[in-house]
């Protein structure tokens, strides 16, 4: 491998992409063969960083020094004076939005210093279309070390010791799911990767696969030798094409280095991988309906039992795990269940990667360990509310989840405490809105999403959703009546405890969380036909006129 | 017993083509719309060219019904939309039932029984873009394009579809334009300059 003097990472999430890094590299490269620093100086693409507000970034290493925003007029004097000279560029530097201090160094920034990246250890750091800049940085070791030592056993009760939850929303005992897998009867059986990361508002899967696809192929290939399984499924969304792309590229790179296909590493133990794609549904994200969709046919749940660690993709014991929990997997492999313990509450271990949406001054992807207070993710890493507004609420989980307004914001983030509170961590959804924001209209734009994408299967979800969106409708329109709270409580309760998989079940929460946590503003739009945050348009004070 | 269900299939089989077809009767009286696509302008089953194309994409999973999915994203990525006789086709190649093809394609929100216009143009839904305003941006579009959300404008140039999240949280409000320009932080302002873009 060849030493260069210095590295220039540019950002390629699909963020930076948008926002026109690749014009951006290629005028670097141009200023690097202007200089002739071809030899001295390697330019690198990345995944996602984590700063998408930022973007296009760029970091230059060995110093780390961040830069925002670029765009390809600023490549010039990125070459000539930090290149060339060694002088960092002031003027396109991370300021501080409190205090408008240039930020130089990534490693400062105060969004990371709280951070712990595990599952996104790789993301934003290197090339992923190169599997040597993964393999430089660990990557395939924990296989070879499973591979060649560890029984199928001592693997399962390694993940089980690491006390990993399943980060796609059920938070189910990752270590457990494998164990029933690998006890479970059958001749074949298959490992199926969720990148069905349908949520509104997350995209943290989006990000690993992009930025670090190879530790979710070698998190399925160990996954693959715990359960006994030679085959393999990824399934993602068809809205996210790169994603699709670098995993193919991915995938065909681990077969050439034969970390995947026959015989890997010589051991004896062969396993295969391949790529579906899906049309569009969120149901399939529910993992019944996933295998489902896997077979060909539409993506509607099936009762469980039998779960599909017994009867699962045509009939055969599956494994399903989430992008997340299989990227958290070869480190724990490699440095032990006890460092992974070690991070997080007694109930919920390790990390957890969150997306920080909405009305915040840093939106982006973090990574903390659970257990960290709500009130830190949106101040000391999110930068607290934008334009310094009040802040009403965080809600969590999207539009499956509830409020967590803001008198809780002390809460620990971990599946337990956050239950408590009538919400759910689900697949790291955390948006914020502040006070301009109604909650009765955003419940009800939440209603429409779950309505449109309920399957149609059971009619609990099918019917009573429908239902409950038509009074949700009725109170923004000012027309709303004094019993249809009580009609809103009942309809939820019934539809959680009837609906026939999890997307349905949840689906009240949202209203259930309002009720719980704002009904003085619900009240107000039935009793006194008022809007407290002036949004909903048939209930504003002084309507006007000529409108 | 199975000369029963044979016969059952082949009745249902005719009468969802005729169903099939109507939908399709019923959006051409909306405006000429001309099936989009790639560039393929005749989606007639009388097109030679584009049949072969379509039996080599079903070649792949002939006999296969796992692969329905697959088939039909690419027949669609082909023609435009799936109208019946492509249906049919890929229900006979594939060896599953038409009411189970018509079944999988209006379920997935990805496949579509209309022709579409040249440019797809799509909304984020998703709960980020909503909080920073993705309503004004729809509105904006809506009134720029003279037509509704699902429908296709009367030259064919584009159609406007609401989308879930498309993943581009940190830039809300975001909109992506036949599936790949993502265009971030929008102001309603921006939109007819972004549109002009489009031929």
């Amino acid at each position: 491998m060849r030493c260069y003097r210095a590295h220039v990472l540019v950002c390629a999430g699909s963020a930076c992409v948008t926002l026109g890094c690749h014009p951006v590299k290629e005028a670097i490269l141009e200023g690097i063969k202007r200089h002739r620093l071809e030899e001295e100086i390697k330019v690198v693409e990345t995944g996602c960083m984590g700063f998408c507000e930022q973007g296009p970034l760029i970091v230059v290493y060995p110093e780390g020094v961040m830069y925002c925003r670029v765009q390809a007029e600023d490549a010039a004097v990125i070459v000539s004076e930090h290149l060339l000279k060694g002088r960092v560029v002031e003027r396109l530097l991370y300021r501080d939005t409190d205090t408008n201090k240039p930020i130089p160094f990534m490693k400062d920034q105060p969004s990371l210093s709280k951070q712990i990246k595990v599952a996104m250890r790789n993301a934003g750091f290197i090339n992923p279309e190169d599997i040597e800049e993964y393999i430089a940085n660990e990557g395939y070791f924990a296989l070879a070390k499973v591979l060649s030592g560890m029984s199928p056993e001592a693997v399962i009760n390694e993940i089980k010791d690491s006390g990993l939850r399943g980060r796609g929303g059920a938070g189910f005992l990752t270590g457990s799911k494998w164990e029933f897998t690998n006890k479970a009867q059958g001749a074949q059986k298959y490992v199926v990767c969720n990148g069905d990361e349908g949520v509104p508002g997350v995209f943290m899967d989006r990000s690993i696969l992009e930025g670090d696809p190879h530790s979710v192929i070698e998190a399925m290939a160990i996954a693959g030798y715990a359960i006994g399984a030679d085959q393999g499924y990824v399934y993602v969304r068809a809205e996210y094409p790169l994603a699709v792309e670098k995993l193919r590229h991915a995938i065909n790179q681990a077969r050439e280095y034969g970390f995947l296909g026959y015989n890997i590493l010589g051991t004896g133990f062969s396993f295969e991988l391949n790529i579906r794609v899906g049309a569009g549904a969120f149901v399939c994200g529910e993992e019944t309906a996933l295998l489902a969709s896997i077979e060909g046919r539409r993506g509607t749940p099936k009762p469980r039992p039998p779960f599909p660690a017994n009867k699962g993709l045509w009939g055969a014991p599956t494994l399903i795990n989430n992008v997340e929990t299989l990227a958290s997997i070869p480190p724990i492999i490699l440095k032990g269940s006890d460092w992974y313990a070690s991070m997080g509450t007694e109930k919920s271990k390790g990390t957890k990667v969150f997306a920080l949406t909405g009305r915040i001054k840093r939106p982006g992807l973090i990574e903390v360990p659970m257990g960290m207070p709500l009130r830190e993710i949106i101040y000391d890493i999110g930068g607290g509310v934008l334009n310094n507004k009040k802040l009403k609420a965080v809600l969590a989980g999207g539009p499956v989840g509830g409020f967590i307004p803001a008198d809780y914001l002390d809460v620990s983030m971990d599946y337990e405490s956050v239950a408590e509170l009538g919400t759910l961590i689900g697949s790291g959804s955390l948006s914020v809105i502040d006070e301009d924001t109604c909650v009765v209209d955003l419940v009800k734009f939440f209603m429409e999403f779950s309505c449109e994408e309920s399957c149609g299967k059971c009619t609990p979800c099918r019917e009573g959703l429908k239902r409950m969106l038509e009074i949700l409708t009725r109170v923004t329109e000012g027309k709303g009546q004094e019993r249809d709270i009580e009609d809103l409580e009942r309809l939820s309760d019934f539809i959680k405890n009837t609906a026939l998989c999890g997307l349905g079940q949840a689906a009240p929460s949202p209203v259930l969380s309002m009720l719980r946590y704002f009904r003085p503003e619900f009240e107000a739009h039935i009793r006194d036909k008022h809007c407290p945050a002036s949004v909903c348009a048939a209930l504003l004070d002084s309507p006007c006129q000529s409108a | 017993m199975e000369a029963t269900v044979e016969k059952c299939r082949c009745d249902q089989n005719t009468e969802l083509e005729k169903v099939i077809a109507q939908h399709e009767g019923e959006k051409d009286d909306l405006g000429q719309i001309k099936p989009g696509g790639n560039g393929v302008v005749d989606a007639s089953s009388d097109n030679e060219l584009i049949k072969q194309q379509l039996e080599s994409i079903i070649d792949e999973y002939r006999g296969k019904p796992s692969g329905l999915i697959q088939v039909l994203t690419k027949a669609q990525n082909l023609i435009g939309y799936l109208p019946a006789w492509v249906q049919t086709r890929v229900a006979k190649g594939l060896g599953v039932s038409l009411p189970e093809v018509y079944g999988v394609v209006t379920f997935y929100s990805y496949f579509s029984l209309i022709p579409k216009g040249r440019h797809k143009v799509a909304i984020c839904s998703g709960t980020a873009c909503y909080v920073k305003g993705s309503k004004t941006i729809l509105k904006t579009l809506r009134h720029v394009l003279g037509i509704k959300t699902g429908q296709t404008t009367p030259d064919s140039r584009f159609n406007l579809e609401v989308v879930r999240c498309i993943g581009a949280c940190g830039l809300a409000p975001a909109m992506i334009v036949d599936g790949k320009d993502v265009y971030g932080r929008l102001e309603p302002e921006q939109i007819p300059g972004i549109l002009e873009q489009y031929a």
